[in-house]
């Protein structure tokens, strides 16, 4: 039975929430500026905590088991952070406060920045980007902006390799960049001689995910960075798969020149059902002047007895501003208590492991499930869920049917180079035992497609609701509840 | 306040997010194929493995508590001091039923709900909110959310550039729009170099009309905000209808508890709707994350960013919700999506869902009302302390700007000594205004507190 919406469950004269009587004189509201009509729900709190809890309950979560989304690093999200990032001195504290009464959180913010220098070999970092596609924004900006203040305005192009995640395009086209693609190799590298080919003094950079989108570490990756910064152009590095390398490899070391965390992948900060999340950007000595203002400073040395003074500083020849006030603090607080909690030798076991569950369940599936690119992989790994004894069946019927087993479907049709991709990337959380259970139904889902096709077509069975009609939701697009009084 | 470690902790110690024992991981390396983990990375040239990382050891649960009780204590809040700051950013009173719902790792703990028939509670969670927000805001269509009030601004100017192909590169702001707004917009635009965004050098106090003479046929957007970044409520009626002559589009961002009570932008004829929801039931949390608001008319339903929610049924007929629209995104059109948006303010759209649903129709006009009814008492007895102006020609919602005998610098550091935190300095936005203060009064203050203020005023005025 579905849940009604909350409009739908108003009753006219409820109401969750009492305030205080005005304490002051009354001032007449502004005649001739007030609305006519206030369209909105009227519940008590009992009806708004239960009609959440009814919709919390058709979700799916971490919490209830493996979500093997690839590139999305679903991994488990520690209660501690939730708890630090509520503590009162910090949610309670407002943004445009003078610096002196919010050390705490300079410090915090001062720690963050040194912290992911240190992780990946960066020379500078802005923790104003909003989420990964943001920070993707910043360093394109950072690429556009350091070619300008060269004199080097020929350059209009930027590299992305055929397996790169959609927003690499988007970003670099939001800034006005001709986009050129970069066919891989058949072991799943960069293809060199094509990115040779095409490296002239157009190319203002190439976005590279490394590990890339296939789970693949390119073991050329030194030569890649090599050419494109003998051509003149910088390299962009996609961090959404930092998962693999905390303590494993520095993008920093390897020539990077800039890069974006996920805060919300790597540093296991909740993904919330899309958002918020938190993209730092890291970058290399050349370019530290170009980072988004402000960042954290030291603006007055301590010592012994005293400790510094933190506050904000603009870099000389900063590309500006890209959101309100600092960043998602309240996520950078999560992140923050998950590293100190971790240290030098726990983020490393990160990588390690994440590592490890993904060529463990690859091994255990590779016979089964074609497997493109035959290598050892890093945090995730990518099959084609389709076979030629089986027609019919495709990628999405087996995330479907995986459903009825109470697992949550890997990311389907991406990497996009990979016919009817499975994605699958379980994390360093999942033990042995989850991951040996997730393979079994996999290799029962693969059987089932070859015996009984229609338990897939048909699937999912168990969710509270079937595949849906997306072509009616695009056509008829109801995109609001009926609104008894809406004018 | 300075970091430190206490009690470091040997290497090789328990991680309590990975369950493997050391039998379990050898018995996968064997499955593998490989002796220990280091192989699992021979693909990593030699020369940049591991690498030595110089990071403070690992603390336990109870000592990184520790560590961040101390910090958090460093700081002054909102809530230790009496506040007045507001200038984008509220304090506003959180019901606890808030906090408690959007903790259940059912909704936190999940992912975009790209595979809507395991996502169907956020996704009705999201299509609640876009009606929320339609019926508060008088538009057509609202997204599922955007990062802040900054980005959504800036989103408006890519909007507005890609409805008329590019053929209108103007852009006209009020300088009474937030500066973190304009600033965002500034950057967002600069990808696009034949764009020029006008308004800023305008009078801070003038009225929106000295705009439109800056509005002409190459204008592709106005931006305005309701109430204005000093509080002042205009009625945009005649400015929307005079953008509309030019053919340019009116964006207007909003405060989204102050549209309980006025005229909505949907009535005055406001193309696009933006704004800062974090109002609605999201922490200070010194800055972020809050919401951004992203509203429009139908006519844009297709131009508009980010993800959108969908009513649809199944197989059998049930009623159910889906992503749609999303051919305009970036992971299907890549280079050629409207913007590059992905991860957006999920769990913030929840909470402002919850805290509407919450305080409902007299609840949320309940505390629109005692934000002003607060501010005018705050502001009429300010007006009685020699030497301080209020400058309130027009009418205010629950901010105000008051012009201060001193650096309004100078008088904050002295109202920080009774335990106040004052108004925001207009000065660090706008150089000619150091004597300004905006300040901001909402249901958290008391009547006491407002005196309070006035006393620790009267006496900050003099050296």
């Amino acid at each position: 039975m579905s849940e009604p919406t909350i409009f739908e469950l108003s009753s006219p004269g409820r109401q969750g929430v009492r305030f205080p009587e005005a304490d002051v004189p009354h001032t007449q509201l502004p005649h001739g500026l007030l609305r006519s009509n206030f369209p909105f729900p009227e519940l008590s709190e009992v009806d708004v905590v239960r009609h959440f809890t009814h919709l919390s309950r058709l979700n799916y979560c971490i919490d209830q088991g493996l979500y093997p989304l690839g590139s999305c690093t679903m991994k488990y999200n520690p209660r501690v952070n939730e708890d630090a990032a509520r503590m009162p001195g910090f949610a309670f504290t407002h943004p445009l406060q003078p610096v002196e009464t919010v050390q705490g959180n300079l410090a915090l913010m001062f720690a963050m920045q040194e912290y992911l220098k240190e992780i990946s070999g960066f020379a500078g970092i802005t923790l104003q980007p909003a989420a990964g596609a943001q920070g993707e924004f910043v360093g394109v900006m950072i690429i556009k902006a350091y070619h300008q203040s060269r004199g080097d305005v020929k350059r209009n192009k930027i590299l992305i390799p055929d397996s790169a995640h959609g927003t690499n395009p988007a970003s670099s086209a939001m800034l006005g960049f001709e986009v050129a693609h970069l066919p891989s190799d058949s072991k799943g590298n960069v293809d060199l001689d094509a990115l040779r080919s095409i490296c002239d003094d157009t190319v203002a950079g190439l976005m590279l995910t490394n590990p890339n989108t296939l789970g693949l570490f390119d073991e050329n990756v030194a030569e890649v960075v090599q050419i494109v910064h003998e051509a003149g152009g910088l390299v962009y590095g996609d961090g959404a798969n930092l998962n693999a390398l905390l303590g494993i490899a520095r993008p920093g070391d390897i020539g990077f020149d800039i890069m974006h965390f996920n805060l919300h992948k790597t540093f296991s900060t909740p993904h919330g059902g899309g958002g918020p999340g938190s993209g730092p950007v890291g970058v290399a000595a050349h370019l530290v002047d170009f980072l988004p203002s402000p960042v954290i400073a030291i603006i007055e040395d301590g010592n012994d007895e005293i400790p510094p003074l933190y506050g904000f500083a603009n870099p000389p020849q900063s590309i500006g501003r890209v959101k309100s006030f600092h960043g998602h603090f309240g996520m950078l607080i999560r992140a923050f208590t998950y590293i100190i909690m971790h240290g030098p030798d726990g983020l490393r076991k990160i990588s390690e492991y994440a590592v490890l569950n993904a060529n463990y369940l690859r091994v255990l599936l590779q016979d089964v499930y074609h497997l493109p690119y035959k290598r050892i992989c890093m945090h995730e790994f990518v099959v084609e869920g389709k076979w030629e004894d089986a027609p019919g069946v495709i990628a999405l019927d087996i995330s479907k049917r995986l459903m009825d087993y109470n697992f949550h479907p890997p990311t389907n049709y991406f990497p996009l180079i990979v016919h009817e991709a499975l994605m699958i990337e379980p994390t360093e959380t999942e033990s042995k035992q989850s991951l040996d259970q997730f393979a079994d139904v996999m290799l029962k889902i693969a059987d089932e497609a070859h015996h009984h096709p229609e338990l897939l077509k048909e699937a999912p069975h168990i969710t509270p609701v079937g595949r849906l009609d997306e072509v009616k939701a695009a056509k008829e697009l109801v995109l609001c509840c009926w609104i008894p009084d809406k004018i | 306040m300075q970091l430190r470690t206490k009690n470091p902790v040997t290497s090789g110690v328990t991680n309590m997010f990975i369950p493997h024992t050391e039998a379990e991981r050898d018995e996968m390396l064997r499955a593998i194929g490989v002796n220990k983990l280091e192989d699992l990375f021979c693909d990593v040239p030699e020369r940049f493995r591991f690498p030595d990382l110089d990071l403070p050891p690992a603390l336990s649960e109870m000592e990184a508590v520790a560590q961040l009780d101390e910090l958090a204590a460093t700081n002054d809040t909102a809530r230790s001091l009496i506040s007045f700051l507001g200038a984008g950013a509220y304090h506003h009173y959180i019901p606890s039923a808030v906090d408690s719902i959007i903790r259940r790792g059912e909704f936190f703990t999940a992912y975009t709900p790209y595979q809507p028939e395991v996502s169907q509670g956020t996704l009705q969670a999201i299509f609640e909110f876009q009606s929320l927000v339609t019926a508060l805001t008088g538009m057509d269509v609202s997204n599922a959310s955007h990062y802040d009030g900054a980005s959504a601004t800036a989103e408006a100017g890519i909007m507005a550039y890609h409805h008329f192909r590019g053929k209108r590169p103007r852009m006209v702001v009020s300088p009474s729009v937030h500066p973190h707004y304009r600033q965002t917009l500034q950057t967002y635009m600069s990808g696009y170099p034949d764009v020029e965004v006008l308004g800023y050098d305008q009078d801070p106090f003038g009225t929106p009309d000295q705009l439109i003479p800056l509005v002409d046929y190459n204008t592709s957007l106005v931006v305005v905000q309701y109430p204005d970044f000093f509080g002042r409520i205009f009625d945009y009626t005649n400015f929307a209808a005079k953008v509309h002559e030019m053919g340019a589009l009116l964006a207007v961002a909003i405060n989204p508890i102050a549209l309980a009570l006025l005229k909505t932008p949907g009535e005055f004829g406001a193309d696009i709707v933006v704004g800062e929801g974090q109002p609605l039931g999201i922490p200070l949390s010194f800055g972020g994350p809050y919401l951004g608001i992203f509203a429009v008319k139908n006519a844009f339903l297709r131009k508009i960013a980010g993800r959108l929610v969908g009513e649809t049924v199944d197989g059998q007929g049930r009623k159910g919700y889906v992503l749609t629209l999303t051919a305009r995104e970036q992971h299907i059109r890549r280079e050629k999506a409207t913007s590059n948006i992905c991860t957006n303010q999920g769990l913030m759209a929840l909470a402002a869902t919850v805290y509407m649903s919450l305080l409902g129709k007299s609840g949320l006009q309940k505390v629109a009302e005692l934000c002003y009814q607060k501010a005018h008492y705050a502001a009429s007895r300010i007006s009685e302390i020699e030497g301080y102006k209020v400058i309130a020609q027009h009418p205010f919602f629950h901010e105000f700007v008051v012009e201060c005998p001193r650096p309004v610098a100078e008088i904050n550091e002295i109202l920080l000594d009774y335990d106040i935190l004052g108004g925001y300095d207009l000065g660090k936005e706008y150089p000619s205004l150091n004597r300004h203060m905006l300040v901001a009064v909402t249901e958290m203050n008391a009547r006491e507190d407002i005196d309070e203020l006035c006393d620790a005023l009267q006496e900050a005025s003099h050296e």
